[in-house]
């Protein structure tokens, strides 16, 4: 009986108050968010003030971010596409349609929307196994990530990848990784291509707060920072990695100033005009300089993965106080529509066309066909071998 | 040897400008074995690139380039220190290809000296072909000749499959001629002296250690036939099987360990496929299950010695034997 009083004890001290300094809360101050200054009255631009950046051997940019409407509605819509296909990813893995490992990204959009809101597909990313709003972000469609969810031959990866494991080479979108970390070399070789090449073009290697600690990311940042590559180190910081919370992970939670000698920046992950302005500047300052480190302050409302329920090391009132404070989607509507930039009925139509197409999309993957049997045997090599290689059964003999 | 890879690297690296070289001490220090001996001089930094010591981090930048459709061989100073990139070798250079459905390619060699040299100690005496082995997508080539050593290593370069290429540290000061822009097979076994008694398969420097033995098994009147394997995986089974329907007796000589080697799989396929072509069983020759002694005797313990490949052919073939007339 003590020892269970002691342990939940103990399992309650683990969970830190909110507000805390460690919390992702506490962090950045909720009271310094955007100033919003609409121009004259035609004028569909806006001026906001995002939150300061942290920055390390750096000058951070500015904070003053001019938008407009029609770019907001961009984000909106493209962000709330994010959210639904991640939301009907779990309620089809709910209904068995997923299998294995499913990690999604709802409340981490901003990131991504900022990001390619800076850069072009002639650069390149690559990025964890929380990847499927990465792959939209590329320029994939919701149909190419259901249907390799599905394992379907209409999937990123014609149904042989995966959850994490979407890729779309057309625009430079070089997957998802299972390993943790593995990603960052490989980031850092992308980057290598860019600089042997000269095409001006960087490379994004992102990773998550748990992948900040492997050595594998040291070793590509002190080869990257000695070589001058053009790699913009992107960590998503969303406080968990997996079940242990950053401060329980890491000695040092200040990641944007773990690259030592190589600059870096700490950005709210959750404003997508904070995220832009910081890529604009760490795309610059990579093609003149060499590597930048940029830490996203995020937070992911689901589980590590869908096999975790996100309660057991986190209390249910962190996650409805960062969905009411600082999600993502929720501010691009309010910064439409406290400026008069667009109606909540124009937003709900949005909103009801996402939908819509979500649910055509996972009809559509439904109905997609399975990976034909010869499929098992395609693309174990690049170059054929002009050979036959016999299989489980010695009658049978795959051509290789 | 050593030149006759410095050349294949230097040919391919000027026929085509997306070759590169990735290594510790690659460039200004000219490599540890000299294959890339000033080459650097003549491609610049940005060509021959000196790393730091890092071989999970180089290795998966190796591969991110591969992937973009840059050709970077990638040398481990010793075979045994790309333990430390296995997870990358698995899983991104073998398995990109299939995991992607087939969109992006890795183009990389994997290049470095492995084998048990001379007294170097455990751990820079490793046999990395048999861990590797299984890893889906990789090809494993080992050369053993100055000759095919450079007509591979180029066949490698301009291969889109990941390959992982085996030279051996006692092999890259022996001399031999080369052929003139000649690019072998990586598939295919090549028989190192035709026979008929008994089909020996082996790879790498064990080649010469059998070739010694047959040197005494000659006088006594046996005539083997040696087959280079080459491709370590896949298995030239073409090449294979025609020696082993001609002679009836196979012996497997290895360098890596008894468990789990080269010959285990090998040894199997053949029980497997040639069952009713066999007079005798399959019989190994391998290095013993031990880390390799540092003690000069302990560590020839270790591996096969020519006397145990002569022991092995006489107790296969049948120890009768007409001397052949002069």
């Amino acid at each position: 009986m003590a020892l269970a009083n002691a342990s939940r004890r103990l399992a309650q001290s683990l969970l830190r108050p909110l507000g805390s300094a460690q919390s992702p809360l506490g962090a950045l101050g909720l009271q310094q968010r955007g100033i919003a200054e609409p121009a004259a009255a035609e004028d569909t631009s806006l001026t906001v003030e995002v939150r300061p950046f942290s920055a390390h051997r750096i000058e951070p940019p500015s904070t003053t971010v001019t938008t407009d409407r029609a770019e907001l509605l961009k984000f909106f819509t493209s962000m709330y596409r994010m959210r639904r296909m991640e939301i009907a990813a779990d309620m089809l893995y709910k209904a068995k349609f997923i299998r294995g490992f499913c990690h999604l990204y709802d409340g981490q959009e901003a990131i991504l929307e900022g990001i390619e809101a800076a850069l072009e597909y002639t650069d390149s990313i690559i990025t964890s196994y929380r990847d499927h709003c990465t792959h939209l972000g590329r320029g994939g469609t919701v149909v190419e990530v259901m249907a390799e969810l599905m394992g379907r031959v209409d999937g990123a990866a014609k149904g042989m990848g995966g959850s994490m494991h979407m890729y779309k080479k057309e625009h430079n979108f070089y997957g998802g990784q299972g390993i943790v970390g593995a990603q960052i070399p490989v980031g850092a070789g992308l980057a290598f291509a860019h600089k042997y090449r000269e095409d001006g073009g960087v490379a994004l290697t992102m990773y998550g707060d748990g992948a900040a600690n492997q050595g594998q990311k040291y070793e590509a940042l002190n080869i990257a920072a000695l070589w001058d590559l053009p790699c913009i180190f992107i960590i998503e910081n969303n406080h968990y990695g997996m079940g242990t919370a950053e401060w329980r992970g890491s000695k040092s939670s200040s990641f944007y100033t773990r690259g030592d000698y190589t600059p870096g920046l700490k950005v709210d992950g959750m404003d997508v005009l904070a995220v832009k302005q910081a890529m604009t500047f760490a795309k610059q300052y990579a093609q003149k300089n060499g590597p930048i480190l940029m830490e996203m302050d995020t937070y992911r409302y689901h589980g590590h993965s869908m096999s975790d329920p996100g309660s057991t090391y986190r209390t249910r009132d962190e996650i409805s106080q960062i969905r009411q404070l600082r999600d993502p989607v929720e501010h691009v509507r309010k910064l439409l529509t406290d400026n008069n930039l667009a109606s909540t009925s124009e937003l709900k139509a949005i909103e009801k066309d996402v939908k819509k197409e979500i649910d055509a999309a996972v009809d559509k993957a439904k109905n997609s066909p399975i990976p034909p049997d010869e499929a098992l045997w395609k693309n174990i090599y690049k170059d054929t071998l002009g050979g036959k290689m016999k299989g489980l059964d010695s009658s049978v003999k795959i051509q290789l | 040897m050593w030149e006759a890879l410095r050349e294949a690297v230097d040919e391919e690296m000027e026929r085509d400008p997306t070759v590169c070289l990735f290594g510790e001490d690659v460039g200004h220090y000219g490599g540890s074995y000299k294959v890339s001996y000033d080459l650097y001089k003549k491609y610049g930094d940005m060509r021959l690139l000196d790393t730091p010591i890092c071989e999970n981090a180089f290795m998966g930048m190796g591969i991110g380039a591969a992937m973009t459709g840059l050709r970077p061989i990638v040398e481990g100073m010793n075979m045994g220190f790309l333990l430390l990139a296995y997870n990358q070798i698995s899983n991104n250079a073998g398995m990109l290809h299939y995991t992607s459905g087939g969109q992006y390619k890795v183009p990389l060699v994997i290049r470095g000296p492995g084998g048990v040299g001379r007294q170097l100690g455990a751990e820079h005496s490793q046999r990395l072909e048999s861990y590797f082995q299984s890893i889906p997508g990789v090809q494993l080539v080992a050369c053993s000749t100055v000759a095919n050593a450079k007509a591979l290593l180029k066949s490698a370069i301009r291969s889109d499959n990941p390959i992982i290429f085996f030279e051996h540290v006692l092999l890259y000061n022996i001399k031999g001629d080369t052929q003139e822009g000649h690019c072998q097979s990586l598939e295919r076994a090549e028989i190192a002296r035709p026979g008929s008694d008994v089909t020996i398969l082996c790879y790498s420097r064990m080649r010469y250690v059998v070739l010694q033995a047959c040197q005494q098994l000659e006088k006594e009147g046996y005539n083997p036939e040696v087959v280079d394997l080459i491709s370590l995986k896949p298995f030239d089974m073409e090449t294979i099987a025609k020696s082993v329907r001609k002679t009836r007796h196979v012996i497997i000589v290895e360098e890596c360990m008894r468990t789990g080697g080269i010959g285990a799989s090998l040894s199997a396929i053949i029980n497997e496929t040639l069952f009713d072509d066999l007079d005798h069983q399959v019989v190994r020759l391998s290095s013993q299950d031990v880390p390799t002694a540092y003690a000069y005797e302990l560590e020839a313990a270790t591996i096969v010695q020519p006397e145990q490949v002569v022991d092995a052919v006489k107790r296969v073939a049948g120890s009768a034997r007409q001397l052949v007339a002069a």
